[in-house]
């Protein structure tokens, strides 16, 4: 039986200024319990497609339909009630606010008593928020605000989790433990769109990638298929062929 | 004499800081100095006379005045009236002019209409009231001598508890309520409250509503412990400003720091210069702070 798509978006034209597309017409699909990746190089409009479906970009053509409704341009806080998690790249925490009051802003769409219900269980998840709950934020290390961030969005256990680059700045280690933690989302049968510029890492745990550049598709395959292409890995992976062989090292 | 002065700064600096706390938020959550705000204190107290002649009517039903108090149970009742009809008059002004401006408009835009909201909310008190003084009562009143031969009046120490009552619960609202933390979500990044799915507009409501009420019930007391005129608020508006700087914008207690302050300079600066240079004083606090401490004493550093 063939998984019904989470998120298809056709045709997507977006840019910070009508007048200035960025994104010239993208399209992408994310199906039920699946990791996507999109990759390319910088400027390729990642960031934004995320965005623009998140409803912090204007969208000027195309659609987008979240379990086959329309979001096109819907608004953000409309976007996280209905089941669609973001964590941006940069500024993802609110540094002014404790951790425990950066998850209470993640649950403000739901009940108090179930948002209470849902801290604990994050709590239990990831134990040292708990330990350090009545801290700022902006004391946390790099690795520690991304699961503060992931945390916050999963507070209303959204069905589609869209990660800009996760792992920007972190130890290898943060980026490793971030991405058990994207694996978890994924087991408890959220899906996930997620940007990375660690692209072999991010293609290694997804199931299927995309290639952008130039605000276009460029590609798009099964993460393995992805991995395993030369032209893929000469440009956008960092591979180089030896002048003498055919061997490829990373 | 200096214990006097500065009983005096306090008292008048309760005032300024419920203006200023109102003032504080919009500068940092709605990010424009709203230089209408001083008007909303003029409105709020001029609002608190038309409720008090409606419920003066249930006198009554009300009983008379409060313990040494220059008014009763219906001055109370037309506070919270005049805070409610404060709160509409900020959330329609909202919508008409800075809601609509503030999807495209530049910030100097919003100042500047906010300064055409200003003397058009200043006028209308001209036109309606009138430009001659009016008070809430004509009863007079004795000073309680306090230790140190201060005098205050019984109505000023009620608007200093009440002060101090209103900025400890929204103390409590803001630390403890997921209004409260969502408008400091806000004032922090609006767009990552958005996405945690704070609904933001609702939250700049909750903005005017608090910054409106507040301002109401300073306009009240300040008619309660001086007098109404139609230039009540514009008479406040650098002391306002000088006290949400110095505090430092989206900061509660900055802005209550900085209303004592305010206060507190105005009434002792009469020692060392003539009287007539005390309104330059807050002004003098602004260009010290901005030289020295731009974000203000409890803002945070851009």
């Amino acid at each position: 039986m063939s998984k019904q798509p989470v998120l298809e978006a056709t045709g997507i034209v977006a840019g910070y200024s009508p007048d200035l597309p960025i994104l010239h017409g993208i399209n992408l699909h994310v199906d039920e319990g699946e990791i996507v990746t999109i990759i390319g190089p910088n400027g390729a409009g990642k960031s934004t497609f995320v965005k623009a479906i998140a409803g912090l970009v204007t969208v000027s053509a195309g659609n987008i339909l979240f379990n086959r409704s329309d979001i096109t341009h819907i608004n953000s806080h409309q976007l996280a009630k209905s089941g669609v998690g973001f964590v941006p790249q940069t500024g993802n925490v609110f540094t002014t606010l404790t951790i425990h009051e950066n998850l209470v802003l993640g649950g403000v769409t739901l009940p108090a008593k179930k948002a209470n219900q849902r801290i604990e269980e994050i709590y239990q998840m990831y134990p040292v928020l708990r330990e350090r709950q009545f801290e700022k934020a902006a004391v946390l290390s790099g690795g520690q605000r991304q699961i503060l961030a992931v945390a916050r969005a999963l507070l209303t256990a959204p069905k589609l989790m869209l990660l800009d680059e996760p792992t920007a700045g972190l130890s290898p280690m943060a980026a490793t433990e971030l991405f058990n933690v994207v694996r978890n989302l994924v087991a408890d049968g959220a899906s996930v769109l997620m940007v990375e510029q660690n692209a072999r890492a991010a293609l290694r745990i997804s199931d299927r990638g995309y290639v952008f550049a130039e605000g276009q598709n460029r590609a798009q395959g099964t993460a393995a298929g992805l991995l395993e292409d030369n032209d893929i890995k000469q440009i956008f992976l960092g591979v180089r062929k030896k002048p003498d062989d055919n061997s490829e090292n990373n | 004499m200096v214990l006097q002065h500065i009983a005096d700064g306090v008292l008048s600096g309760a005032v300024v800081a419920l203006g200023a706390i109102g003032l504080s938020f919009t500068m940092k959550i709605l990010r424009f100095a709203n230089f209408s705000h001083s008007e909303l204190l003029t409105w709020g107290a001029y609002f608190g006379l038309v409720f008090l002649g409606f419920t003066t009517a249930f006198g009554e039903f009300f009983g008379g005045n409060i313990g040494p108090f220059s008014f009763g149970w219906p001055l109370l009742a037309a506070l919270v009236l005049s805070a409610v009809a404060t709160s509409v008059l900020a959330l329609v002004l909202h919508a008409l002019v800075f809601e609509k401006l503030g999807r495209g408009a530049g910030h100097m835009t919003m100042v500047f209409a906010s300064f055409g909201i200003a003397l058009l909310l200043r006028h209308l008190v001209v036109l309606i009231w009138g430009p001659n003084p009016i008070y809430y009562s004509n009863e007079l009143q004795f000073a309680i001598l306090l230790p140190g031969n201060v005098r205050v009046l019984p109505d000023q120490v009620f608007l200093l508890g009440l002060t101090i009552v209103l900025v400890v619960c929204l103390h409590l609202f803001m630390k403890h309520s997921r209004t409260g933390i969502a408008m400091r979500g806000v004032s922090e990044n609006p767009d990552l409250a958005g996405l945690s799915g704070v609904n933001v507009n609702n939250v700049v409501r909750w903005v005017w509503v608090i910054g409106a009420s507040l301002a109401a019930v300073a306009g009240v007391l300040y008619g309660l412990t001086v007098q109404l005129r139609p230039e009540l608020g514009f008479g406040l508006i650098l002391p306002l400003f000088a006290a949400a700087i110095l505090g430092g914008a989206g900061s509660l207690y900055g802005a209550v720091i900085g209303g004592l302050v305010v206060g507190l300079s105005e009434n002792l600066s009469v020692m060392i210069i003539p009287t007539s240079y005390k309104p330059a004083v807050p002004f003098l606090l602004i260009l010290i702070i901005l030289y020295f401490r731009p974000d203000g004493l409890f803002g945070e550093r851009r």
